[in-house]
């Protein structure tokens, strides 16, 4: 009882100790800060890369695609396979949705205008697409009804003589990543206006054709296909390379503008979704399964070799070289943050080399009643713990504050001082994240009283060591 | 064979050519040089000696703050060397209370916690839950005894010399120990508080404790009924008040 009195005491009276309670405050209300927000940004960069694919791609890098994806996706899709075809037993048990997809590169021209822009071209489903992705979500006027994204546009209500007229039938509509249709201003708001329906932006879109051997299909010929459609919604999905050069468009017309369709239809891509009681590895396992059997049972057909680039991909790995970074910025930054804790033990170790010092009277006294040496170190620790323990919980409940008030900080340091953390007209980034995660939070906490208590550790057992005598002599008062 | 002690017929502490040396810097200083004494049930024994004699040495030596380079210390019949640390530990909580010059009292506790310091410190946390009531209780009492009653709630800067030297006397008698040993114990206060102090060892001996006292002041280890004198390391000189 005598070693919690004492050990309180010590930290409400001595002055010294203050300072290294601020220390350890200071250290965790960094940690705090920094962990949440990198930890939020890694995160929030996860979901969205995970939202873009789905869960499992099976798919080529190769611009030439492969064939017989319809084939695939029938056995994926397939609920209650016949006996003959017993492997591919409750394919469709375990998957929620499946799209296929086209990508490729291609020239944009505005209709009207002489300037062109390099732009990676996705021709996809939208239905399915959404089922698949979080497609639907990143659209800004088809958010709720996805399925006519694409439709030749109508004209809008507004426009009384033309009132529900196609403004072009032949023309159909695509989707622009909303960093190539609309700016942000500097906090970060896209300005909308018209609607592209109001607009009437028609796009040309100009791409090389392939065969399946990955020469130019047109060559000799008029080499490229050009196919205009109407600008009809933008997606947001808060990835800023896809945001800033990815056009959405009928996955049909892709085929034809890549040269993918004809009797041995193409596809770069088939993204899926599986249902929500599967792991992600269990899935990707199974689906890799599927696609080697169909491989050997395709091997003998036409342009088979073509299936041979293809893999099975989780998301996270499918999207590995874009994650990565940003992961390893996030350890970088937990092993900078790893030495600003090692500091935190070098100040508890100072301070309480001092407070021992001074202390070495009251360590005499103890043994002098017949305190022994390991009551001595629990005496010290359990100081150094309640040092870790307010300073942590004062660092914490200060990072928590901070962290709440954080947006409203920038925005003021922004208005005032013209200070932004990130510039939200270049970084895809809405408000700075600021939830706290318990489990980080109390990583942080405990780290920082084990850090206190290291710190505490040699003082301590140099005190446990001293004689009595020593310490009690007239010539150490 | 308690009994024997109690009945004076062994001594309650004894030491047998004890020696003990410090290393000043290069040379070693010889301070006790094969020292005897026994110190019986109820005697109230002075050790008198010149600065640097060695006597405050022997002091820390008979309680087990310190140990000899050679001889031995008995407590009771049994040598201390023999002692485990956790023996040792329980030997100074309970066998022997330690008053000192500068009285080392704990600034952080107050006068009435600094007296059941001892008591609490023998106890876990869970036994000093159930034995508190008592040990405050033996405090409160101890210090009425010593004239301290009002000042319990006190810190120790708060109070004069004589006072905290008379908490000290307070703490070192919390767990009734069988031998008292006093350092100096009037040798940082006037001559009237340092009368009042030994007034106090007459009156705690008249009960019968054992009091051993260091003292360089021939005129206070009179107070005692024994007197050893110490000098050049050894015992040189021992007289009994008649």
């Amino acid at each position: 009882m005598y070693k919690i009195i004492l050990a309180i005491r010590y930290l409400i009276k001595r002055r010294i100790t203050y300072f290294a309670v601020l220390a350890v405050a200071l250290c965790v209300f960094i940690v705090v800060v920094v962990m949440t927000v990198l930890t939020g940004l890694v995160s929030d960069f996860r979901q969205k890369n995970h939202s873009f694919v789905g869960d499992c791609v099976v798919g080529t890098e190769s611009l030439v695609g492969f064939v017989y994806y319809e084939d695939f996706m029938e056995i994926l899709s397939r609920d209650l396979p016949s006996p003959a075809e017993a492997g591919y037993a409750k394919a469709g048990a375990f998957i929620d949705g499946i799209s296929p997809v086209i990508k490729s590169y291609a020239l944009i021209t505005r209709k009207g205008a002489d300037e062109n822009y390099g732009v990676e071209i996705m021709g996809i489903d939208p239905v399915r697409h959404s089922q698949t992705t979080g497609f639907a979500q990143t659209l800004h006027y088809h958010k709720d009804d996805v399925s006519n994204v694409f439709e030749p546009a109508r004209r809008p209500d507004s426009r009384r003589e033309t009132r529900g007229q196609v403004k072009d039938p032949n023309y159909m509509s695509c989707v622009l990543g909303i960093d190539l249709a609309l700016e942000r201003d500097e906090q970060g708001r896209y300005t909308y206006g018209f609607s592209p329906a109001e607009a009437d932006i028609a796009i040309a879109v100009t791409c090389f054709p392939l065969t399946a051997k990955g020469a130019l299909a047109k060559a000799g010929t008029g080499l490229v296909n050009t196919q205009t459609f109407y600008y009809n919604d933008t997606s947001q999905s808060g990835l800023a390379r896809v945001d800033n050069s990815i056009v959405y468009l009928p996955f049909e017309q892709v085929q034809l503008l890549c040269g993918m369709a004809g009797p041995a239809k193409r596809a770069n891509a088939i993204y899926i979704k599986f249902k929500p009681n599967v792991k992600l590895n269990a899935g990707c396992e199974k689906v890799a399964l599927l696609w080697q059997r169909f491989k050997q049972e395709k091997s003998d057909e036409k342009q088979a070799n073509l299936l041979d680039a293809v893999t099975v991909q989780s998301w996270k790995s499918y999207r590995r070289a874009v994650i990565a970074p940003m992961e390893k910025e996030q350890t970088l930054m937990t092993a900078m943050f790893g030495l600003v804790g090692i500091t935190t033990v070098f100040i508890v170790f100072v301070v309480f080399y001092m407070i021992i010092s001074h202390k070495s009277k009251d360590i005499g006294i103890l043994k002098s009643i017949g305190v022994a040496n390991t009551n001595i170190v629990q005496l010290f620790l359990g100081f150094a713990f309640l040092v870790g323990l307010l300073g942590s919980a004062i660092g914490a409940v200060g990072g928590w504050r901070f962290l709440v008030h954080i947006n409203q900080i920038e925005n003021w340091l922004f208005e005032h001082f013209g200070f932004q953390l990130w510039d939200r007209a270049i970084y895809a980034i809405g408000d700075i994240p600021n939830q706290v995660e318990f489990k980080i939070l109390m990583v942080i906490i405990l780290s920082a009283i084990v850090a206190c208590m290291a710190g505490a550790l040699i003082p301590t057992w140099q005190a446990a060591k001293l004689k009595p005598v020593e310490t009690l002599q007239v010539s150490q008062l | 064979m308690i009994d024997d002690y109690m009945s004076n017929d062994k001594p309650i502490l004894k030491a047998d050519g004890i020696y003990k040396s410090y290393r000043m810097g290069a040379t070693k200083v010889k301070v006790l040089k094969g020292v005897d004494l026994a110190v019986k049930q109820g005697e109230f024994v002075a050790i008198v000696g010149t600065s640097g004699s060695g006597k405050s040495t022997l002091l820390h030596i008979l309680g087990a703050l310190d140990r000899p380079d050679k001889g031995a210390v008995s407590f009771e019949g049994r040598q201390l060397s023999r002692y485990s640390s956790g023996e040792l530990n329980r030997f100074r909580n309970k066998m022997v209370g330690f008053v000192f010059q500068f009285y080392h009292l704990l600034d952080e506790l107050n006068v009435l916690e600094n007296v059941y310091l001892p008591a609490m410190a023998s106890k876990s946390t869970i036994g000093w839950l159930s034995c508190r009531r008592w040990a405050k209780s033996r405090a409160k009492e101890l210090l009425d005894q010593l004239g301290l009653g009002e000042r319990a709630k006190h810190k120790p800067y708060q109070l004069s010399g004589g006072e905290r030297q008379r908490v000290a006397i307070g703490r070192a008698l919390m767990n009734e120990p069988r031998i008292l040993l006093a350092d100096e114990p009037t040798g940082n206060l006037d001559s009237a508080t340092g009368n009042g102090i030994l007034d106090v060892f007459e009156k705690l001996n008249g009960t019968g404790q054992t009091i051993v006292m260091v003292t360089h002041d021939e005129r206070i280890a009179e107070r005692a009924e024994r007197i050893v004198t110490l000098a050049d390391g050894k015992i040189e000189h021992k007289s009994t008040r008649v």
